[in-house]
């Protein structure tokens, strides 16, 4: 029973992070910086706990707005000054490797590119500690990530009926004109930016504290990065479940493989996955949940028009 | 004290200006295919990888003469550039500018993913070193001036190209008018093969530098990648004589930052530099 419901667990969380970048990326803010707010959020919370001995439950408000912090300083220049498609892309580059090679240089705190594991809060055979937020059980953690993925859909959701999609969705397609009918720009593009840099910060939160450990290059960093990018792109961007389906997609594809060979073929499943990406791109942009619906819509239309 | 604290200094700022002919050569592949094609190849990094391997398994498992073996690697990795905008970029070509920077993305994890299912993810070496090369108190890895020295041949045989040949003429036409260009009578399919190619046989030259340097692993293209897009990105992209002085900035950022402090420090101000300058000028130092 563990194994399945260790793989729910990754899916939802996974297919929470991919929703909090989703959120910028459906509106053409396309971002290679995300896998900084996960790793802030992920190391932020474990060396408070490690050094100070500071609840995961107040590291949590120290990481959120550090995390603030962070994606304003990035992001207003950065909307300011029109920095956008793959300018915007490379600069937010610039950024996730400035954390990850941060979290390695300062190895005498971080443990550098070996990680680190938090504190050990289960002390004398206790099964949870909620002061610790680890729980040697993996029924509250699934609870606690589908709260947290059902949060993800609802500002989703929020986001896609908000004032604010239509003010972005204008800018995206077109900066000028949508600054020109009133749209403050900056603003706009920013705020989006900080609810989905807090969310992600969230996501790297719980997975720091359900593996138990961090790792500067599964935390953070370019690969991180580019892993939450494709995953969404894979799903569908814009449909709300598209990012889950990306994530469910990724680790069943992994997981299938290794359970059909074994460890025999390592990174066979992302070879795969690297092919279909180059053909979803190419072929199917709206992503596997994305051409479903299309296809399914399209199928009910023809069945329609006889009768 | 002070003295052997300058020398050593002088040493780093030396290296660092030998590193900058290596980073230099680098970029100016991927500064050519953007000034032309308009497309950044984001797996440019791991081109760079499948040459390091080409020359790898031809010298040593296969025993080609090492010049022979990095010329067969340079041919390799130019194919791999043009199949690259042949059956990846072109299908693209008219979609929106991210799908194009998205789509080499996937092209990078399927690289790297591939070299690790074929080559294993141990360490490879091609098992020559270059004596290191004294000027006084100082030393330099001798391997570092031969790429230095190449990045500067490279330059200057690519500007010669594009300056003094019709094809290459041609070149610097489509980079400015890509709609013009076809009632010219230049076919810009042709031209973006070629240059593709161009491309890729200068990332093949980097990757022949790189393997005297450097172990050869699958995820090497994460260790140098993102440099290279920040330096063609501070040059301003598509802009060569940007990406050079960009890349001298960068490595004396990495030589001196990491002479004092550790060499990750190094990287993490060249990248703050890297991010402060977007700000000043988005479209780099030397952009438009």
């Amino acid at each position: 029973m563990n194994y399945p419901m260790h793989l729910a667990i990754l899916v939802l969380l996974w297919g929470y992070i991919y929703t909090s970048w989703s959120l910028m990326g459906r509106l053409g803010l396309v971002s290679f910086g995300h896998g900084a707010f996960m790793g802030i959020g992920a190391y932020t919370v474990v060396m408070l706990w490690n050094y100070f001995g500071l609840t995961p439950w107040l590291g949590a408000f120290a990481a959120l707005f550090f995390a603030a912090v962070v994606a304003v300083i990035i992001g207003w220049p950065c909307f300011r000054f029109k920095i956008v498609g793959h300018y915007f892309a490379l600069v937010t580059l610039a950024l996730s490797e400035v954390t990850r090679l941060i979290i390695v240089a300062a190895r005498d705190y971080t443990g550098g590119s070996l990680g680190a594991t938090p504190n050990g809060a289960l002390v004398d055979g206790a099964s949870a500690s909620i002061i610790g937020l680890q729980f040697a059980s993996k029924v509250p953690w699934l609870l606690i990530v589908t709260a947290l993925w059902l949060f993800g859909l609802w500002v989703w959701r929020q986001v896609d009926r908000s004032m604010a999609r239509l003010a972005l969705q204008a800018i995206s397609e077109e900066e000028e004109a949508a600054a020109s009918i009133g749209i403050h720009v900056t603003r706009a593009k920013l705020r989006i930016t900080i609810i989905s840099a807090l969310m992600t910060c969230a996501g790297g939160i719980l997975y720091a504290q359900y593996q138990l450990y961090v790792n500067p290059d599964t935390v953070s960093g370019l690969a991180i990065s580019l892993q939450m990018v494709f995953g969404v792109i894979a799903g569908g961007m814009f449909v709300m479940l598209g990012p889950t389906v990306g994530a469910a997609f990724t680790l069943l594809l992994a997981e299938g493989l290794r359970l059909a060979f074994g460890n025999r073929y390592p990174a066979l499943d992302t070879t795969i996955y690297g092919v279909m990406l180059v053909l979803f791109i190419i072929y199917m942009p709206k992503g596997i949940l994305g051409a479903a619906l299309d296809g399914w819509q399209a199928l009910r239309r023809r069945r329609a028009v006889p009768a | 004290m002070s003295e052997i604290f300058d020398i050593f200094l002088l040493e780093a700022v030396l290296n660092g200006l030998l590193l900058g002919g290596l980073l230099a050569l680098l970029s100016l592949g991927l500064n050519l295919v953007f000034g032309v094609i308009d497309v950044v190849w984001i797996c440019y990094a791991e081109l760079i990888m499948c040459g390091m391997y080409a020359v790898y398994y031809l010298h040593v498992q296969y025993h080609w003469p090492l010049v022979l073996a990095m010329l067969a690697a340079i041919g390799i990795v130019a194919l791999l550039g043009w199949m690259l905008h042949q059956f990846v970029i072109r299908p693209v070509l008219n979609a929106e500018p991210i799908n194009q920077l998205l789509v080499t993305g996937g092209v990078l994890f399927f690289l790297q993913a591939a070299a690790t299912l074929v080559f294993g993810i141990e360490f490879k070496n091609l098992g020559v070193t270059l004596p290191s090369v004294r000027l006084g108190e100082m030393s330099f890895s001798a391997a570092r001036l031969v790429a230095f020295a190449s990045a500067l041949g490279g330059v200057v045989a690519l500007w010669l190209f594009l300056s003094k040949t019709y094809v290459g003429t041609a070149i610097r036409a489509i980079s400015q008018d890509r709609a013009i260009m076809p009632l010219m009578g230049v076919d810009p399919a042709r031209i973006f093969a070629l240059t593709s190619a161009l491309g890729g046989a200068l990332a093949g030259l980097a990757a022949c530098l790189l393997v005297l340097q450097y172990d050869i692993h699958p995820a090497i293209g994460l260790s140098f990648g993102p440099i290279t897009f920040l330096i063609c990105v501070l040059g301003g992209l598509g802009n060569m004589v940007g990406g050079f002085i960009a890349a001298f900035i960068f490595a004396q950022f990495i030589a001196v930052g990491g002479f004092f402090f550790a060499v990750e420090w190094g990287y993490v101000i060249a990248f703050i530099f890297f991010i402060a300058v977007m700000f000043w000028r988005p479209r780099g130092i030397l952009g438009k």
